[in-house]
């Protein structure tokens, strides 16, 4: 039974991401990516690592959901309407990539593995983590909590005169002539019409803002705009 | 009260329950809204039983045909559109209703919250999946405001857990025997509140379905679609309504009732607080949203993770 589930797991695992590189859309290839990372989290529970397994899952569907974003907005052809091929090299790649799985594979095979040495924890992600931390456990927690506190205050800093220049004004953000990032709020909408068929193309068709870039690629990445 | 699992059968009730809750949500959610777009297009007093109209339109809409779109992505909208009723049922798999639950996960807590994350790639999906421009702008609205709230949400759920020393749903529920947890994590529960309404993309979070943007992710759907993604959002605040329960106010303590009758009877309040809540407060744009979450709703609520923590300490 557990074999099984592994199987059709691993299966899963690496056909979703061998379609990462045979999809044309890239919201197609980062939600394959995703249910990669699932399979690979749920072939965790197997191993009885409830925390580690649920978490990965946690961690990656939101890594994904944040990547599709990156990936519409910065790749060419992000909805598989245009002929493209994520391959590059391909037979650098191919050679690279198939002698590394069977290395890893033959590791695996040949390698002799020991045999279990005394019974399973009852916690295998406690234990799991104490075997890779160890007395270092304290220091690490210490250290999540500032690199959290980091992560928080870099944002803060950051983002501190808000997105329209200086940070009240971020309620008003729709005040027309407040510099090039106006009409924001409700003007997404308004990018439908620079849409038409090969606004894919590029962003010249919008008069040269650069920071048109950033919302009218939701538009121009799918040309053909609503059906209704 | 102790909580165990229960067999693999009670998946079909506890849907049933679910769905039940939702539907109870969707009525009172109509008996108050009072104003209704009249044939014209403006806002008309609506008269008669209002009442049954979530039935009524859900019989409308099962009937309805289902509309498409030019280049759809299939696939992946229908992804999208089952994804918030599928979440739903997931996060109500670890929910406990008096001493039993469906799945007695030794990660609830975990699970809960890795629900709730897969509904940014749902709603994403849902937007994206049409090829059309005002359900795109819901999609993304619905992550730009998940990155809000969902880092509050997370350590809302961190609080209880470590009062309980567990990840353990029903030990949670264990945990609060005396002391309901709401009366010293009161602004965890807040917090989770928001989060529920937020990820049910409701009231104050409600911009990705928002009128001015022709309705967001639900702008093209249609049929049974349409009613998919309705009924998951009360499905979603139903679910997280009954996580509330469990991990604030008690699970199903109380008395006279029993367990499951208690338990109902809070997540309906809660649920009702939300959707009474939702008439009252003005939407949000998705940059507030994140503000408020990361200025306000993070440092409040860490400060209470704190409090808990020196408290579990102090205790020994």
């Amino acid at each position: 039974m557990q074999t099984a589930l592994f199987c059709v797991l691993a299966v899963v695992a690496v056909a979703s991401g061998a379609a990462v590189f045979v999809v044309d859309s890239m919201a197609r290839a980062t939600y394959a990516l995703a249910l990669s990372f699932v399979a690979v989290g749920v072939s965790l529970l197997l191993l009885d690592l409830a925390y580690l397994g649920v978490v990965t899952v946690l961690m990656m569907v939101m890594e994904m959901a944040i990547m599709a974003v990156f990936m519409v907005m910065f790749m060419m052809n992000p909805a598989g309407f245009m002929p493209m091929s994520m391959l590059h090299g391909k037979r650098a790649a191919l050679a690279v990539s198939g002698g590394v799985f069977l290395a890893l594979a033959a590791l695996a095979l040949l390698v002799p593995w020991p045999d279990r040495r005394g019974a399973a924890p009852a916690d295998p992600t406690r234990a799991a983590g104490e075997a890779i931390m160890g007395s270092k456990m304290l220091v690490m927690i210490g250290v999540s909590a500032v690199l959290f506190t980091t992560i928080v205050a870099a944002l803060v800093l950051a983002v501190a005169r808000g997105r329209y220049g200086d940070d009240e004004s971020a309620e008003h953000g729709h005040r027309e002539g407040r510099g090039p990032h106006n009409g924001h709020g409700g003007g997404h909408g308004s990018h439908a019409d620079h849409g038409g068929p090969g606004a894919h193309a590029g962003h010249g068709d919008h008069g040269g803002r650069i920071d048109h870039a950033r919302h009218g690629t939701h538009a121009a990445s799918r040309p053909e705009g609503s059906g209704t | 009260m102790t909580v165990t699992g229960a067999p693999v059968w009670a998946v079909v009730p506890a849907a049933g329950v679910l769905l039940a809750l939702a539907l109870a949500a969707a009525v009172l959610d109509s008996v108050l809204d009072t104003a209704g777009i009249g044939a014209d297009g403006t806002a008309q007093a609506v008269r008669g039983r209002r009442w049954s109209r979530p039935l009524a339109e859900a019989a409308r809409l099962m009937r309805q045909r289902g509309r498409t779109t030019v280049e759809p992505d299939r696939l992946l909208w229908r992804i999208g559109t089952a994804g918030p009723l599928v979440a739903a049922l997931l996060m109500a798999a670890v929910v406990p209703v008096g001493g039993t639950v469906v799945a007695d996960l030794p990660v609830g807590v975990v699970w809960f919250n890795t629900v709730d994350v897969t509904l940014w790639a749902a709603l994403w999906l849902a937007g994206w999946g049409p090829n059309s421009v005002y359900p795109l702008v819901g999609g993304y609205r619905f992550v730009a405001q998940a990155l809000g709230y969902e880092l509050p949400l997370m350590f809302a759920l961190t609080a209880p857990a470590v009062a309980a020393e567990s990840l353990r749903v029903g030990e949670v529920v264990r945990a609060q025997q005396g002391l309901w947890f709401v009366v010293w994590m009161p602004v965890a529960f807040v917090v989770f509140l928001g989060s529920v309404a937020a990820f049910g993309a409701w009231g104050p979070f409600s911009s990705p379905v928002g009128r001015d943007a022709a309705g967001g992710v639900l702008a093209e759907a249609a049929g049974v679609d349409r009613l998919l993604l309705l009924a998951g959002r009360y499905a979603l605040l139903a679910a997280g309504s009954g996580m509330a329960v469990a991990l604030f106010l008690g699970g199903g303590a109380g008395p006279w009732l029993p367990g499951w009758l208690w338990s109902l009877l809070k997540t309906l309040a809660v649920l009702a607080v939300l959707v009474v809540l939702h008439r009252r407060l003005p939407v949000l744009r998705p940059e507030r949203i994140v503000r408020i979450g990361w200025l306000v709703a993070l440092p409040a609520v860490l400060l209470q993770v704190l409090v808990v923590s020196a408290v579990m300490v102090a205790k020994g």
